[in-house]
Order: C-alpha cells, then sequence, then structure tokens
C-alpha cells in the first residue's frame, strides 16, 4: 500500500479499498452469494480482491464457471491453480451438458457464448444464490456505462436498463424477491488499464495466454484465431505460426488474438497505453454483429 | 509521484455543450481508441458536418432520446499521467435531478455548464444547488462558446459576477470559473490565444491541481462494522477482526475506542490490510480491525473515539431528494439503510419542499413527488448513529427503499 505524505491513496488503492467495501457488503447481506470466474483477467483480479476482502479467512462463498467445451487449456489450468490454493468451492456449469439435457438449444447458428447466457441462469436458480459477482467495467462500452454496481436481476435473469435503482454514495440497495438475483460488478470503476497495473502491483497469476507467444493462427472475419480441434478450418483459411498474445479470454472459437511481442506485464501495459482497438473491438467476434450486441445479451442475462 | 483519484460530476443543460466537452477531454488525454473515433469520424460525414462531432462519443442528451438510449448517469473514465478521472456525466434537466443526485453522491468536484450566450438559466441555479446540498466540494463554472461571444472578457465577467452572486446562498467551499470553448478547445487542455485577458488555469490543469485529500474529515474517527471475519482455522484460531471502510478520523493500533451502539470501550490491537500491518487507517481505506478485548461488536456498530462519538438518535432530521413516481407523505413506513445499519422508519412529517430553482421554502406542500427535494422528519425503530451531513458524507447520508418492492425510493442528508 503506497500512502502519499498528506493522506492521500493512489488511485489503484483507493479502487481496491472501493472494491473490497463491495465484496463485503455482498458477503454480509446476501444469503448465498457467488463469484462468476471465467479465468480471465478481470475475473482474476475480482479472485484477488476477494482472497483479500475476508483475509485471514477463506472467501466465503463458490465460484461458478461456465464452461463452453471451447475454453482455452491453460485458462482452466489457471483457474485451477486458484480454486486450489484459495481452497474455495468450484461449481462448473457445462454448456455442453445444458445443450444435452435440453436446458439451452443450440440451433447451429447460436454461438457458444451466447448459449452460456441460459447455462448460467440455469445453474444460478439451480443452486439458489442470490447475488452474482462478474467481472465487467464500466469502461468496456456504452452499455455498461450506466449500470450499477448492484444491478437487479428479475426472475427471468433479465436486466432492465430503464429502470434501475438510483445508487447514492456507498449505499447499495441489495434487496431481491425470491427467484431474483443480484449482479455484483465490484470492478465497475477500474479501466482495463488498472486491471493491469494492478496485476502487475500484486504479481498476480494469469493465463500464459494473455503474454506474446508463438502460436498457429489463421484470419477469419478480420481476427486471427488459433488452431484448434474446435475450430476446423474452412476452405481458403491457412494456419501460420505467428507471435500472438491474446487481450481477452473466452469461446476459443470466437476470441482473437493480436500479433504482439509484449511478454511481461510492463510491455502489455507500454502496448495498451497507445493501443489503438478497444478491447472488445479487437478480439470479440460476439460484440460485433451489432451496435447493440452487447447491450442485447445483457438485458437476457449475460456476464 | 502516485497517481490519484477524482470523481467529478458534470452537469448542463441540452446543447450546453457537455459531450462535446467530456469528448475533448477524453479525446486529448489520449482516452479514445481508435475504432471508436472512427466510428465518430464517420457517423458526423454522413451527417455531412464539416468537423468531427465529438459529441458523438458520449451519446449526447438529445442522440439519447432520439435512440431511446436509457437517460440516466454514465460514468466514464480518462487518466492524465498524475491523476485518474471518473466522470458521472448526469443530464441537466428538470425531470432527471434525482439522477443529478445520484452523479453528485460521489463526487469531488461537479462541473456545471452555461452557454456564454444565453448565460446563467434557471437550470444551471438549480445545478449548483444541488452540488452545494449534495455538499460536493469544489464546483467550476465553465462558461462555454465563447467563440460565439467573441471571446469577450466583458460577457464572462457578467456571468462570473452574476453567478458568484447566487453562490453566496449557496456553501460552496471552493469555485472556479473558466471560460472555454469546448468545440475549438480553447482553455479545455491548454490555455488559449484567444482570451489572454483570462489568467487562470485551463480546465484540465485546474482538474488535475485540485486538491481532494484534504476534503476528508481526519479527525473525527468512524469506522462502521461492516463485517467480522472469523477464520475459524489453526492458524487463526482465536482471530476476529471487524472489516469496514474508514469513514472518518485516522485509527492507530493503540488508540482507545468507544463501540456503539453498545457503549463499551476497547483499545484497536492491531489493523489489519493483506499486505501486513498497518500503522495508521484513514478515509477511504478498507481495513480489519482487531481489539484488545472480546467485546460483542456486530455488522451495524460503529467504532469510534471516547471523546468523539456521534449520538445515537431515533428521530432524523434530513433533506431528501425523491426519486419514485409514488410521492412521500406522511405516515408512510419505509425501510432506511445508514451506513452498515439497516431499520424500518416512519416519516412523521415534511416540513417544506425546496424550489431547487430559487431556494425558496414550500411550506404548504406536505408531500414530495418525483424529483422533489424537501425538509423531512423521520422516526427509526433503532438508533441510527449519524453525523450531520455537512460534516461527513458518509454518516451523514442514508438511503429509503420500499419494504414491498426493494426499490430505491430516496436519499437523505441528515440535518
Ligand atoms: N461554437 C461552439 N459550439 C459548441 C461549443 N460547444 C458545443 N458546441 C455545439 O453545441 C451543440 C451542442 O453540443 P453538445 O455537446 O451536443 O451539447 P450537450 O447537449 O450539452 O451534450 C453542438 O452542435 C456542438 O457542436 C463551443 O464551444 N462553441
Amino acid at each position: 500500500m503506497t500512502v502519499h505524505a498528506d493522506y492521500r491513496l493512489s488511485q489503484l488503492d483507493e479502487l481496491e479499498a472501493e472494491s473490497l467495501h463491495i465484496f463485503r457488503e455482498v458477503a454480509a447481506e446476501f444469503e448465498k452469494p457467488v463469484l462468476m470466474f471465467s479465468g480471465g483477467k478481470d475475473s482474476i483480479v475480482m479472485m484477488r480482491l476477494a482472497e483479500k476482502a475476508f483475509f485471514p479467512a477463506k472467501i466465503p462463498f463458490p465460484v461458478l464457471q461456465v464452461d463452453t467445451g471451447f475454453d482455452f487449456p491453460e485458462v482452466l489450468e489457471c483457474r485451477d491453480s486458484w480454486v486450489s490454493r484459495l481452497g474455495v468451492r468450484l461449481i462448473v456449469a457445462s454448456v455442453e451438458e445444458a445443450m444435452a439435457s435440453g436446458v439451452v438449444v443450440d440451433d447451429g447458428k447460436t454461438s457458444r457464448n451466447r448459449l452460456q447466457t441460459g447455462t448460467l441462469l440455469h445453474a444460478i436458480e439451480q443452486e439458489g444464490f442470490t447475488a452474482a459477482f462478474g467481472g465487467g467495467r464500466r469502461d468496456e462500452e456504452k452499455a455498461r456505462a450506466k449500470e450499477r454496481v448492484y444491478s437487479h436481476r428479475d426472475e427471468f435473469g433479465q436486466w432492465d436498463p430503464k429502470n434501475q435503482r438510483p445508487e447514492l454514495w456507498s449505499l447499495y440497495n441489495g434487496r431481491i424477491h425470491a427467484g431474483e438475483h443480484m449482479r455484483i460488478f465490484p470492478l465497475s470503476n477500474w479501466t482495463e488499464l488498472d486491471i493491469w497495473d494492478y496485476i502487475g502491483q500484486e504479481n498476480i497469476l494469469i493465463p500464459n495466454i494473455y503474454f506474446s507467444h508463438r502460436r498457429r493462427v489463421f484470419a477469419r472475419d478480420g481476427m486471427l484465431l488459433t488452431e484448434s480441434e474446435f475450430n476446423p478450418l474452412r476452405p481458403g483459411e491457412v494456419a501460420e505460426e505467428r507471435t500472438v498474445r491474446f487481450r481477452t479470454v473466452g469461446d476459443l472459437t470466437l476470441t482473437g488474438c493480436v500479433e504482439s511481442s509484449a511478454a511481461t506485464i510492463p510491455e502489455i501495459i507500454d502496448e495498451i497505453s497507445v493501443a489503438v482497438l478497444t478491447e472488445r473491438g479487437a478480439t470479440r467476434g460476439d460484440d460485433r454483429f451489432s451496435e447493440a450486441a452487447m447491450e442485447d445479451r445483457k438485458r437476457e442475462g449475460y456476464f | 509521484m502516485v497517481m490519484d483519484l477524482l470523481r467529478f460530476a458534470t452537469a448542463g443543460s441540452v446543447d450546453d455543450g457537455k459531450s462535446t466537452l467530456i469528448g475533448r477531454l477524453l479525446l486529448d488525454s489520449k482516452s479514445i481508441f481508435a475504432d471508436q473515433l472512427a466510428a465518430v469520424q464517420a457517423t458526423s460525414n454522413a451527417r455531412g458536418y464539416d468537423y468531427t462531432d465529438l459529441a458523438l462519443l458520449t451519446d449526447g442528451l438529445r442522440s439519447e432520446r432520439e435512440q431511446g438510449i436509457t437517460i440516466d448517469v454514465a460514468y466514464r473514465y480518462f487518466a492524465t499521467p498524475n491523476r485518474k478521472f471518473i466522470i458521472a456525466d448526469t443530464p441537466g434537466h428538470v425531470q432527471y435531478t434525482r439522477n443529478m443526485v445520484t452523479g453528485a453522491s460521489t463526487a469531488d468536484l461537479g462541473l456545471v455548464l452555461v452557454d456564454a450566450r444565453q448565460g446563467l438559466t434557471e437550470q444551471s441555479r438549480r445545478h449548483a444547488v444541488i452540488l452545494s446540498l449534495l455538499r460536493v466540494p469544489h464546483l467550476v463554472l465553465c462558461v462555454n462558446k465563447m467563440d460565439l461571444v467573441e471571446f469577450s472578457q466583458e460577457r464572462f465577467n457578467e456571468i462570473h459576477q452574476e453567478f458568484t452572486s447566487f453562490a453566496t446562498k449557496l456553501s460552496i467551499p471552493d469555485l472556479t470559473v473558466v471560460p472555454i470553448s469546448a468545440l475549438q478547445g480553447d482553455n479545455v487542455v491548454n490555455r488559449s490565444d484567444h482570451m489572454p485577458w483570462y489568467e487562470g488555469p485551463s480546465l484540465l490543469h485546474h482538474l488535475e491541481n485540485v486538491h481532494v485529500a484534504s476534503d476528508r474529515d481526519l479527525v473525527d474517527t468512524r469506522f462502521p462494522v461492516q463485517y467480522v471475519v472469523r477464520p475459524k482455522s489453526d492458524d487463526y484460531h482465536d482471530y476476529r477482526g471487524y472489516a469496514g471502510r474508514v469513514a472518518g478520523g485516522i485509527l492507530k493500533p493503540g488508540d482507545e475506542v468507544l463501540v456503539l451502539p453498545s457503549g463499551m470501550t476497547s483499545t484497536i490491537a492491531g489493523i489489519d490490510l493483506f499486505n501486513g500491518e498497518l500503522d495508521e487507517a484513514f478515509p477511504p481505506m478498507s481495513v480489519t480491525v482487531r481489539l484488545e478485548d472480546d467485546v460483542d461488536v456486530s455488522r451495524g456498530d460503529m467504532i469510534c473515539r471516547p471523546q468523539n462519538a456521534p449520538v445515537p438518535s431515533q428521530d432524523i432530521d434530513a433533506m431528501v431528494c425523491w426519486m419514485s413516481t409514488t410521492p412521500l407523505r406522511p405516515r408512510q413506513k419505509l425501510s432506511i439503510k445508514h451506513t452498515t445499519r439497516t431499520a424500518r422508519t416512519l416519516i412523521k412529517d415534511v416540513l417544506y419542499r425546496l424550489d431547487v430553482n430559487s431556494l425558496h421554502r414550500d411550506l404548504e406542500t406536505k408531500e414530495l413527488t418525483l424529483n422533489e427535494i424537501g425538509r423531512v422528519q423521520l422516526r427509526t425503530t433503532v438508533p441510527l448513529l449519524c453525523d450531520p451531513y455537512e460534516k461527513n458524507r458518509t454518516t451523514g447520508s442514508f438511503i429509503l427503499i420500499d419494504e414491498a418492492t426493494g426499490v430505491t425510493l430516496g436519499a437523505g442528508m441528515i440535518n
């Protein structure tokens, strides 16, 4: 902790203090919270904050991961190492199982990211979770800029952006009815750069695919995708080895990488500081279908 | 130099240039990425503008209306080398007063925009009133569109004086007035050549340098207990820590403390943070406090000092901003959340409704409707550990919640 001589906190310490407050508030007021863990850098920062919020006690709630079946093995490995170090219970909700049991329907057109929504809501309902921590940040894009830290979900898991509760000071209103739940965004006020600064400051373990490495990739829809058995090449596509890294991690059939030689956190920070594409614009296939794509998915109950 | 944080709220009427100004701050601080800028340029071209409309970066109020997008507080972020900024971008019209109150509640600084051609309007007066009610310690009045009044010093002085004389009726500890052109960038990031008569800082320079740490109360110790940490593990068998966020004062190990409402006293044994123990904790840090004695402390309690503690009270007198379409009336029963304490409350009386445009007190009305602010007396089921809002924005504020629907209905500032 860096303390100014005149009792000022660094902005990162202030963000951390705000997030710890949110974690404790939820743990105190909700019966059954859960932390949604994707294995990506944002959810790992959430894990770290939760670890700090309850130290020296263990995190008093489980961790839920929605497994698309197309996850990067490196990400699952990192997840397992976090879960075992912190001794938290991991619940895996599998999209494939959800499809097999008819919870969600794969019409062949819907992406796995999208099928995650139904799987996630089913898991929340099954386990009776009343609060679910998500790693969303308001700087990510326009739809999120107005979302509350405590974001209410009705019994269908839907968000109503036009009817949000006012949120003042740091007085969060966690009232819900049976069957409803609250999405909690402790990273609301963090930016992408803050996340990286914090990962650097805390020396946090993140999946190695965030760092520059050699990988066989091919171009599709203006993105570089990884070669994989889940992602068969289409006619005309050729895979070749390049030096790349991922800026987000998700369904590997849809998550593009960027050519990069940034192999350390300071190098990544340098790279993003002058980045010419927003995080989502660069590498998320499913946000590009329409400008309003994100807002639509969020209404349905996506992360 | 460590990078610190400034939260500010912006308010302006439609077309005063708020979106243009925010767009420019984001652009000039390089917080805009190429794909965002390209989209904005394309839209500007498609609409036949001969300049890039920076207002498009933030979905101005007008486009929000046109597109039916939610009109609400939007949070935006940018940073310069020494400071990160969080903007609570609030709609300015009277029908969105509650959104402005929301945005102002966490702000260190409020930025009010006026159009140099129009001067002060009813709206800009109301914005200043709300910022002062919410005790936002710093206020900046931006006189925008100076390019449309030939950068006239006389016009600027007129508005400056009019505002200053109005502001004497309010509590605004720090006022700065800056003449700008958001569109052309004059006095936004750099001092303008068009207004050599203006000797103050550019807007960004002011935002970067305004001193906010001293706004926090470092004297009156207030530590609302949020959560009791009990590891029940072999390594920390007897550990019992009280987690919370410092709301006032400086806590140090060895300090004698008073726990409210029980009235028991003890001594701080240690202050824990994940990375180790602290010599002192101050607002707005989140820490865990251990006490020497095995006193019974739980969520909703407050740790303070024996000679300096809030007076527990069940009778609250407060300014309330009402945020619901169903009016607030005497005899209503509601839930109240104050720091980490939740109780039930009865509305005893609505003393007056404040006209936020004229500061006139309407004593006839006995109710508050959506977006109205008034002085209200409440009785709570359990004592609240409160301070006047003007002394402490954390221990002086509360929200009112509908017991049936769970919706937040109002926000209060204790007198
Ligand atoms: N000439 C001039 N026009 C401005 C200035 N600032 C904003 N405008 C224009 O005023 C109009 C309203 O601006 P906008 O930022 O959308 O206002 P908002 O409704 O307050 O967000 C737009 O046409 C802007 O280009 C300025 O400093 N000078």
